[in-house]
């Protein structure tokens, strides 16, 4: 069998696609740097924008004021007593605020409690700053301890003009209870 | 033409032909060894795809019997998660891919004319990596540390931490994927080079356009995958940094490189699935396929639209709005091919005379059932409800539903087809409509409350569950354990034909209409077929 057309036309296409293959191997590694390219030009995942989150200063918008609403709720009744200091406050967006909770161990046990945070309306949520939150860690109590607890926050002036009005809820969990951290881990059936 | 094994012409091309330098098979061991004929390479990939199926089966089963009651009561919980895990592998590398894989070998060149596979001795080594593969794979069970336990898409940094079995994971998937990537190569250089004369590309049977199509995807994406799990390797063991955060990469960055991969992955073991019920619905409906451009065109159109969908995988690692909606209504958009081809397949069967053979019976089910996966695909691809389905068995549902009654079904379907011309004997008609029955529904006893069980918030790749999920996992579990139990049914039916049985005619579905070159040739057809091209108009 000598080399017929046939089957250098075979060779040939053979040949090709092992280079397409190969080809697309070095590509999977090109993603790498391919998806941070197409990052960087379209601003996605932009982690620059993180950074400058973090290290937030704006001017005050002096002519504006916004009302922020606390809503505090202990889902588990009879557990925890939970209320803000005040029911709201005035505003002005860029400047930084401090607000206020107290919280109850009502029971006579130490807990570590969790709070979460919602922000309504939802629109606003990216435009609400804390620089300080009692619900950034668990938070240890004591039986029967009442704590305060304190938030720091900014608005940013860029918050859509037809928001007026803002509400910070937190709801407040345990996190561990002292008996349940104390239970070791058994791993396996 | 009394036999396969003695050398005769092939049937239709009536030439006097000078071929005796060409034999008959080998005996014994080496026949198999040193395959290098395209239907014993095919058989060969087809029992290998049977016992994987087994053996990936019975990993189910000991997931489904752990789910069968709430709490952990036959296996640890480190074990289950290497059973999700090794399931997943060998269902979808081991006998998935192999069948279609068997499937080409036997059928694309009876189907084209070609007298074999256009690179027969590259044919055998992708066949021959295949059982090294998994026996390094399935040999990870007895390491310390166990088989991979951290899901069948590897993500890091879980995947590399589960000692001695990542390297061996790693290595079984590079030799599962160059085993895929010279078959594919072969099917096409056989598709494009070895057609009978007269038989233009739109004159080609569907099966063999959906595995021309499924063959470019392999080639395109099992390299990536490749790359990607050799970055795995590498960041683990010599310290590069692709996807460690610790030296600036990012675990994220693996699932975008693996679901590159992953989505193109899914249509691989679909498409073949299309061809094979593309034939079988003309033949038993005696009609001609409705819209065959239209099927091919909707084929390409899936297989472009499979590399631009990826995220969808992945939407809740946090991606902008934008990306969100572009993979959103890009997902979306597939359901347009997909539904020219429902809608060909229907129209086949329209004013047909249908009649219901094992193989229609199956075909029929996919259809069926594939929509079924279909419609729950497009629930998982409307970005703020994947944020519910996200990770829950409506997720195993779903895929279950496109790939056992999907895929699986038209891989059975395509053997009750084929299997009397590649034997020469007609299986036990009755036995294979008792196997369709308790399939079909077994497996929708087994999937369907997997939705229910999704919807309510049970979370996947668990062991043990909240008590409220008790009743639709045993429901599903004991639709596991029948749908298993018949499929050893279906190994006997396969195996008694091999055997032995009614001769099959050379149409062997005479009342039918079976179009395509296969069944020019004698049942069982001869070890060498198409040695002279036969002429196509």
């Amino acid at each position: 069998m000598t080399d017929n057309p046939l089957k250098q036309a075979n060779r040939k296409l053979t040949r090709q696609l092992w280079v397409f293959a190969f080809g697309f191997f070095v590509f999977g590694f090109a993603l790498v740097p391919l998806y941070s390219v197409l990052c960087d030009i379209t601003g996605y995942g932009d982690r620059t924008q993180l950074g400058k989150a973090s290290a937030f200063s704006v001017a005050e918008a002096s002519n504006r004021e916004v009302t922020l609403e606390f809503i505090s709720a202990a889902p588990t009744v009879g557990e925890w007593e939970f209320r803000p200091e005040a029911g709201n406050m005035k505003i002005r967006p860029g400047r930084l605020y401090e607000a206020k909770f107290y919280a109850r161990n009502l029971r006579s046990q130490p807990v570590i409690a969790q709070a979460i945070p919602s922000i309504a309306p939802l629109q606003a949520t990216q435009y609400f700053h804390k620089t300080e939150c009692f619900c950034f860690t668990p938070q240890p109590f004591d039986a029967d301890q009442t704590r305060e607890l304190t938030v720091r926050f900014i608005v940013d002036p860029k918050l859509p003009v037809n928001i007026d009005r803002l509400t910070l809820a937190y709801s407040m969990y345990d996190a561990a209870t002292q008996t349940a951290q104390a239970a070791p881990v058994t791993p396996g059936a | 033409m009394s036999t396969a094994h003695t050398h005769s012409a092939p049937h239709t091309t009536g030439h006097a032909h000078d071929a005796h330098d060409h034999h008959g098979p080998e005996k014994g061991w080496k026949r198999w060894v040193f395959a290098t004929n395209h239907k014993d390479i095919g058989t060969m990939y087809m029992l290998f795809s049977l016992l994987m199926f087994f053996i990936g089966g019975s990993m189910a089963m000991i997931i489904r019997a752990e789910l069968f009651q709430p709490g952990l009561q036959l296996v640890d919980p480190q074990f289950f998660n290497s059973m999700t895990t090794m399931h997943a592998l060998i269902m979808i590398f081991g006998a998935v891919m192999p069948a279609f894989v068997g499937l080409a070998n036997w059928m694309i060149p009876l189907q084209v004319g070609a007298p074999d596979m256009a690179l027969p001795r590259m044919n055998n080594f992708s066949f021959w990596i295949l059982p090294f593969a998994f026996s390094l794979l399935l040999a990870t069970l007895f390491v310390p540390g166990g088989a991979p336990a951290g899901g069948w898409t590897m993500y890091p940094p879980l995947s590399q931490q589960n000692g001695t079995s990542f390297p061996m994971l790693i290595f079984a998937v590079h030799l599962m994927g160059a085993s895929s990537i010279m078959g594919a190569i072969n099917v096409v250089v056989t598709i494009m080079n070895m057609r009978a004369p007269g038989m233009s590309l739109l004159k080609m049977p569907l099966f063999v356009w959906t595995w021309l199509i499924t063959a470019y995807l392999l080639v395109a994406v099992m390299p990536v995958l490749a790359g990607a799990v050799t970055m795995l390797l590498t960041d683990h063991y010599f310290g590069t940094t692709f996807f460690e955060a610790a030296g600036g990469g990012d675990p994220v960055m693996f699932q975008h490189i693996f679901w590159f991969f992953g989505h193109p992955e899914v249509y691989i073991m679909i498409l073949p699935a299309f061809g094979i019920v593309s034939e079988i619905i003309p033949t038993f409906s005696r009609k001609p396929l409705f819209g065959y451009d239209a099927m091919v065109y909707a084929t390409a159109s899936i297989a472009f639209l499979s590399f631009i969908v990826w995220a969808h995988h992945m939407f809740t690692v946090g991606m902008p709005l934008a990306g969100q909606m572009f993979f959103m209504l890009a997902t979306m958009l597939i359901s347009v091919p997909t539904g020219v081809k429902v809608f060909n397949w229907t129209a086949t069967m329209f004013k047909g005379s249908i009649s219901f053979e094992p193989p229609m019976l199956f075909a029929l089910s996919f259809l069926f059932l594939f929509t079924i996966g279909g419609f729950s695909g497009l629930m998982l691809a409307i970005v703020p409800a994947d944020f519910q389905y996200h990770d829950t068995y409506f997720v195993v549902a779903h895929f279950h539903y496109v790939l056992v009654p999907g895929a699986v079904f038209a891989i059975m379907a395509g053997v009750y087809y084929w299997l009397p011309k590649w034997t020469g004997h007609m299986y036990s008609i009755k036995l294979a409509k008792v196997h369709f029955w308790v399939s079909t529904i077994f497996v929708n006893v087994l999937f369907f409350p997997q939705h229910f069980l999704g919807l309510a918030g049970m979370p996947r790749r668990i062991p043990d569950y909240s008590t409220q999920f008790a009743d639709w996992n045993m429901v599903s579990s004991i639709g596991a354990f029948g749908f298993g139990l018949s499929q050893l049914l279906f190994a006997y039916i396969v195996i008694s034909a091999i055997r032995g049985g009614v001769k099959a005619s050379d149409k062997v579905w005479d009342s039918g209409t079976p179009q395509g070159l296969e069944w020019t040739l004698s049942s069982p057809p001869p070890y060498h077929s198409f040695e002279l091209p036969p002429e196509v108009k």
